[in-house]
């Protein structure tokens, strides 16, 4: 079995780009380590009892004033930054996945049901999907979640969905409207084949690629989106870990030279994001068909 | 070309009426403007005055009606919290957020076109890489993170350029502060411009670098070169010309991009316009300036594409709308 993952044409590509290597191993280790947070960090730093406030506001543990257990010292409520990130991290992976999940669902249904029947409906949706682009999915989720005063999770999942599902239909139409001119449907079409064997065995396989690349490249949009809102208060509330809202924290105190409240966090954040970019990069050279390996066929 | 015009003028106003409608709603269902009026110790005759005097004890679409006539009047209501007219508040504050967004448009368009074009034609030197690289980090970094990290490096750590707000300002014609006149002005508006164009300019620089590629295999560039145009020209004439296209394009379809990144830069440099405003009446619960800023930025966004769509049709002859 593994045999056969290591000699396949993906996987030879994919150990030939260094990029991508880095990319996903920087991932794994983050992905790793939000799913173990309970298991391997320090400190529950969510956790009241184990919060102590003489321990505030600690250097990172290779500077003068740092002490073990914090390896990259505290915060100003004694919460170890380490510990803050790892559970950070799981809230944007968290936040990534849901909106991966619900804005693809949602996105590729409107996009099949557009591309394949056409007509009014397709005018409709896709004008709404026109209108909700040009006031982009930050914008929108800013205001939704302003106006309604919900925070947490959830609310950040459907007010990042709320506009994140366009790029999904948009996609979804476009391959459908593609595969819909080939001579395989008409002659599925012709030899009759029910509409929804035309959907799952020809427009469905053709349209996964594109869509594996929107999705690689929005799960990094959404975890910066979900930073930006917790970071301006809109976002999961101050009782729940963000790497956003530490950063927001760590701000108050840049002034007063404690850099490792903003540096560390930010630099987790970096790493993640930059992680799924490296890859989903590769992942776009080597789905689309008309470039091979960066050269333009 | 002209109908086409007229139906995306008609379509526009389809949108905008339909912003109005949420916005109405938001009015009406979210936090009650009587409650905010009288306060919490009013009685209940009060509250029965105020309610016939703002009219809200008619019909739902009478009370619509009006709302539409007072905006369109630049009538959006008085602020909950400064009790002074919203759209006063609100455009008080547009000239500190052009001034910001024009700014950084500048330098993502002139920085990100000139080095997607120098990296596309030597794609693999180690300079071009080093750039190449730096604008994945450009794309991998959320606005408000890019500018703290500024502030903290040079603000805090180089102390060579101020932190936060505007700096002074100079009153020119029709009570336009605008700060590019004074030293102090400029030197505030450094940081956050760079903070805000960072993410647009790696975009930029990824679109022209890929355009540039992919049209210099193409026929008519071979063509050009073996006529014996200079490089230079084939470049700037032949091949950046069509590059540009999807270029501008994109530059303003990202206007909504814009103002919300904008919104982030500003309150994270506390510069006082437009963005700022929203996060802190948001925060007071101000929806008057919120519907107000709704609609301005709707207004600003359906004016912009509808204009680049026109200017698409006249870059690009291929395209005939009817």
């Amino acid at each position: 079995m593994i045999r056969r993952i290591l000699k396949t044409r993906l996987f030879r590509h994919y150990i030939r780009d260094p990029s991508a290597v880095f990319g996903s191993i920087v991932l794994l280790i983050l992905v790793i380590g939000a799913l173990f947070a309970p298991l391997i960090a320090p400190q529950n730093p969510y956790d009241l009892k184990t919060l102590s406030l003489k321990d505030f506001l600690k250097p990172p543990i290779w500077l003068e004033g740092g002490e073990p257990p914090f390896l990259l010292g505290t915060d100003d409520q004694g919460r170890d930054v380490l510990s803050t990130i790892l559970y950070g991290c799981r809230t944007s992976l968290m936040v990534a996945f849901g909106v991966v999940a619900l804005a693809g669902t949602l996105g590729t249904v409107l996009g099949l049901l557009t591309g394949f029947y056409g007509g009014r409906i397709d005018a409709i949706i896709m004008r709404l999907a026109d209108i909700l682009f040009s006031f982009s999915t930050t914008l929108m989720a800013i205001l939704v979640l302003g106006m309604f005063k919900r925070r947490g999770v959830l609310p950040v999942i459907i007010g990042i969905t709320l506009s994140a599902w366009v790029r999904y239909a948009r996609t979804m139409r476009g391959s459908v409207l593609a595969v819909k001119e080939e001579e395989y449907t008409t002659a599925a079409e012709a030899i009759g084949a029910s509409n929804l064997r035309i959907i799952f065995r020809h427009i469905l396989p053709n349209a996964v690629p594109p869509l594996l690349v929107v999705a690689a490249v929005d799960s990094a949009v959404v975890i910066m989106l979900e930073a930006t809102l917790s970071f301006l208060g809109v976002g999961v509330p101050i009782t729940e870990p963000s790497l956003g809202m530490m950063i927001s924290i760590g701000r108050k105190f840049v002034y007063a030279g404690k850099w490792w409240l903003t540096v560390f966090p930010g630099g987790a954040l970096i790493a993640m994001v930059l992680g799924i970019n490296l890859v989903a990069d590769w992942l776009r050279e080597e789905l689309n068909p008309r470039i091979q390996r960066g050269k333009i066929v | 070309m002209i109908a086409y015009i007229v139906r995306r003028l008609a379509q526009g106003i389809l949108v905008l009426l339909g912003v109005s409608f949420i916005c109405f709603i938001i009015f009406q269902y979210i936090g009650d403007p009587v409650w905010a009026l009288v306060g919490k110790y009013g009685t209940h005759e009060q509250e029965e005055m105020i309610r016939k005097k703002l009219g809200l004890d008619k019909p739902f679409y009478i009370q619509y009606l009006v709302f539409i006539k007072n905006a369109l009047h630049g009538n959006f209501g008085m602020s909950y919290v400064s009790r002074m007219p919203a759209l006063g508040i609100v455009l008080e504050r547009l000239p500190a957020s052009i001034e910001l967004a024009t700014t950084a448009m500048l330098i993502a368009v002139l920085l990100g076109v000139t080095l997607g074009v120098v990296t596309a034609l030597n794609p693999d030197s180690m300079l071009n890489r080093l750039i190449m690289a730096g604008s994945l980090f450009g794309i991998s970094m959320p606005t408000f993170l890019i500018g703290i990290l500024l502030i903290l490096i040079f603000a805090v750590t180089l102390k060579i350029l101020p932190p936060f707000g505007r700096g002074d300002v100079i009153k020119i014609v029709g009570g336009w502060k605008t700060g590019f006149l004074t030293l102090s002005g400029l030197s505030h508006l450094i940081l956050p411009a760079f903070t805000l164009s960072m993410y647009q300019l790696a975009v930029l620089l990824r679109l022209t670098r890929a355009g540039m590629m992919e049209v210099l295999g193409e026929d008519y560039i071979k063509t050009a070169l073996a006529k014996g145009l200079t490089r230079r020209t084939v470049v700037l004439r032949h091949a950046l010309r069509n590059v540009l296209i999807p270029v501008v394009t994109m530059g303003g379809l990202q206007f909504g991009e814009l103002i919300a990144f904008a919104t982030v830069t500003e309150t994270v440099f506390q510069w006082p316009g437009m963005g700022n405003l929203l996060l802190s009446s948001i925060y007071e619960n101000d929806q008057p300036i919120i519907v107000t800023f709704i609609i301005l930025a709707s207004l600003i966004i359906l004016s912009l594409n509808l204009f680049v769509d026109i200017l698409y049709a006249f870059l690009n002859p291929k395209i005939r709308y009817d």
